[in-house]
């Protein structure tokens, strides 16, 4: 699906958390929104998702204007900075809780709902943990339990808040292929939030820098990293 | 050093920063056991002895008098009432305060804790002041027929107002710790709002609720100051438990007293071992829900 944003501004209180920024993200393309804390990047993500509205601006999912949609509408698989996985589910629970909150009409049937949790248990490469409570797993594989939730619900785009932030570098590593591995699977576009340039060079193929509410530059990895748009750019990408 | 030394001091047991003394420990677990002691465990064994001072049968007759029975009952009926309602309102309130970014938030947790600040005697008055026959309101409802002070509609009312914070008050460091972040997900997975509540909200903060709703409960029962204020005492009618007991105790009918004042604390008794079993029973949840 594709992503058009157009002159997006959010206000908190007497605060900018964005400037009017604009931004076009190609259907199936993986996204990184890179910046330090405070650049508004987890904001124009969770305005992506319907978690917060625009105070300013539109949201076009394929052309089609999508800044009323509540965030039921919109369909976006969310991954959390800390996974808020459903603490007293087991994890073949949390990952069937979307398939079962869908209206009576379009829910599939029990058999259909544990067939389809299965297959993603076996996409994340769990397929063993299915019985198991949140609080018994690593932080990687909370994380994988928390994207097999998001794919769960057939999701339009995928939007994820600092992924790997929660996890030792040997891990991140590791997930970080896997997370590729899934998108180049679904085809879907998928946007997340660091603010580790190292990682948001090797994952994405567009990368989004911000600053203070603002985006300095957009561009592929190899043009961030050759040709700088800002000071800030610069700094940030050699830091 | 030699290597004796080296090996007795390897295996001597340490001790971690945090834990005292052998000595001072066990000073410390005989100060708290000689004061609960002292100030729960004698005056429960005293009442459960004053009220058997003339056997079992005084005890059970005194109990039977249709006065006792019916301050029984009007004590159940009034918790039964007044411990749903207060945990509604303290999930709603718990809920605003921890999910929603308001001003005036720190004045509303000023608010709810008002009923712990104020004593229940004032508390009481105030309602007789509001609702009374002198009063606006009360004058106007006594004409419908529907009296509040020295009447059923009166008591709830007290017993409200002083059990409010209990259960807010429980739910709202939970809440608060637990943040957003899992309703978030449930409603970017499709549920509504509705169902979030019940199947995330509910589910996280069940322990805390319970804990709320059996201090509630206790408290409704034996509250005393603002109900004996707008109940009237009216034996039969608007006497509770509490307001019966003390009732009987002035009229030096102490067998009776004691009887339905060991009743009052069997039933609290009871709570607690509801409360523990529960814990036992769901142990395993406990952890799973607790660890992080």
């Amino acid at each position: 699906m594709h992503i058009e944003i157009d002159e997006i501004s959010k206000q908190f209180g007497v605060t900018a958390a964005l400037h009017p920024v604009s931004l076009s993200i190609p259907s199936g393309a993986l996204v990184a929104l890179l910046g330090p804390s405070g650049s508004g990047k987890t904001t124009l993500l969770r305005i992506l998702g319907g978690l917060e509205f625009p105070t300013s601006g539109r949201v076009l999912f394929d052309g089609q204007d999508a800044t009323g949609l509540t965030v039921q509408e919109r369909r976006a698989g969310f991954v959390f900075q800390s996974y808020a996985l459903f603490r007293h589910m087991t994890v073949f629970d949390n990952i069937a809780y979307g398939l079962n909150a869908r209206p009576r009409a379009s829910r599939p049937t029990k058999a259909e709902i544990s067939r389809r949790v299965t297959k993603l248990l076996e996409l994340i490469q769990l397929p063993e943990v299915g019985g198991r409570f949140p609080s018994q797993l690593s932080g990687g594989q909370r994380q994988r339990v928390a994207l097999a939730r998001a794919l769960a619900i057939e999701p339009r785009m995928l939007l994820l808040d600092e992924p790997f932030g929660a996890l030792d570098a040997k891990v991140r590593k590791e997930l970080r292929q896997g997370l590729r591995d899934i998108h180049d699977e679904t085809g879907l576009t998928t946007v997340f939030v660091t603010h580790d340039q190292e990682e948001a060079m090797e994952l994405a193929d567009l990368v989004v820098v911000m600053s203070m509410g603002r985006i300095e530059q957009v561009g592929k990895p190899q043009d961030i990293r050759a040709r700088p748009a800002t000071d800030f750019v610069r700094d940030f990408v050699t830091a | 050093m030699s290597d004796a030394t080296l090996q007795k001091g390897t295996t001597a047991r340490f001790r971690s920063a945090t834990e005292e003394s052998p000595l001072a420990r066990r000073a410390l677990i005989g100060v708290a056991f000689i004061g609960l002691a002292i100030l729960v465990f004698a005056p429960l064994i005293a009442v459960f002895a004053e009220a058997l001072a003339d056997g079992v049968s005084a005890a059970l007759r005194s109990l039977a008098n249709p006065d006792a029975l019916d301050a029984i009952r009007l004590t159940l009926t009034i918790a039964a009432i007044s411990v749903p309602l207060n945990a509604a309102f303290g999930i709603a309130a718990a809920w605003f305060i921890t999910k929603f970014d308001f001003r005036g938030k720190a004045f509303l947790i000023t608010l709810i804790d008002l009923p712990f600040s104020v004593s229940p005697v004032v508390a009481g008055l105030c309602i007789v002041l509001m609702f009374g026959t002198n009063s606006l309101i009360g004058g106007w409802l006594v004409a419908q027929g529907f009296p509040i002070v020295f009447a059923m509609p009166g008591i709830i009312l007290a017993t409200l107002f002083v059990t409010f914070p209990f259960v807010a008050r429980e739910l709202i460091p939970v809440m608060i710790e637990q943040g957003r972040a899992e309703e978030e997900a449930a409603l970017t997975l499709g549920a509504s709002g509705w169902r979030t509540f019940w199947t995330v909200t509910l589910p996280n903060i069940r322990w805390a609720l319970l804990y709320g709703v059996l201090l509630c409960n206790a408290r409704a029962m034996g509250e005393f100051g603002a109900v004996s204020v707008v109940s009237g005492k009216i034996r039969g009618q608007t006497a509770t438990m509490p307001t019966t007991i003390e009732m009987l105790y002035q009229e030096y009918l102490s067998v009776a007293a004691f009887s339905l004042a060991a009743v009052l604390a069997l039933l609290a008794l009871l709570t607690l071992l509801l409360k523990t079993a529960l814990e036992i029973r769901h142990a395993d949840q406990l952890a799973a829900t607790h660890r992080h």
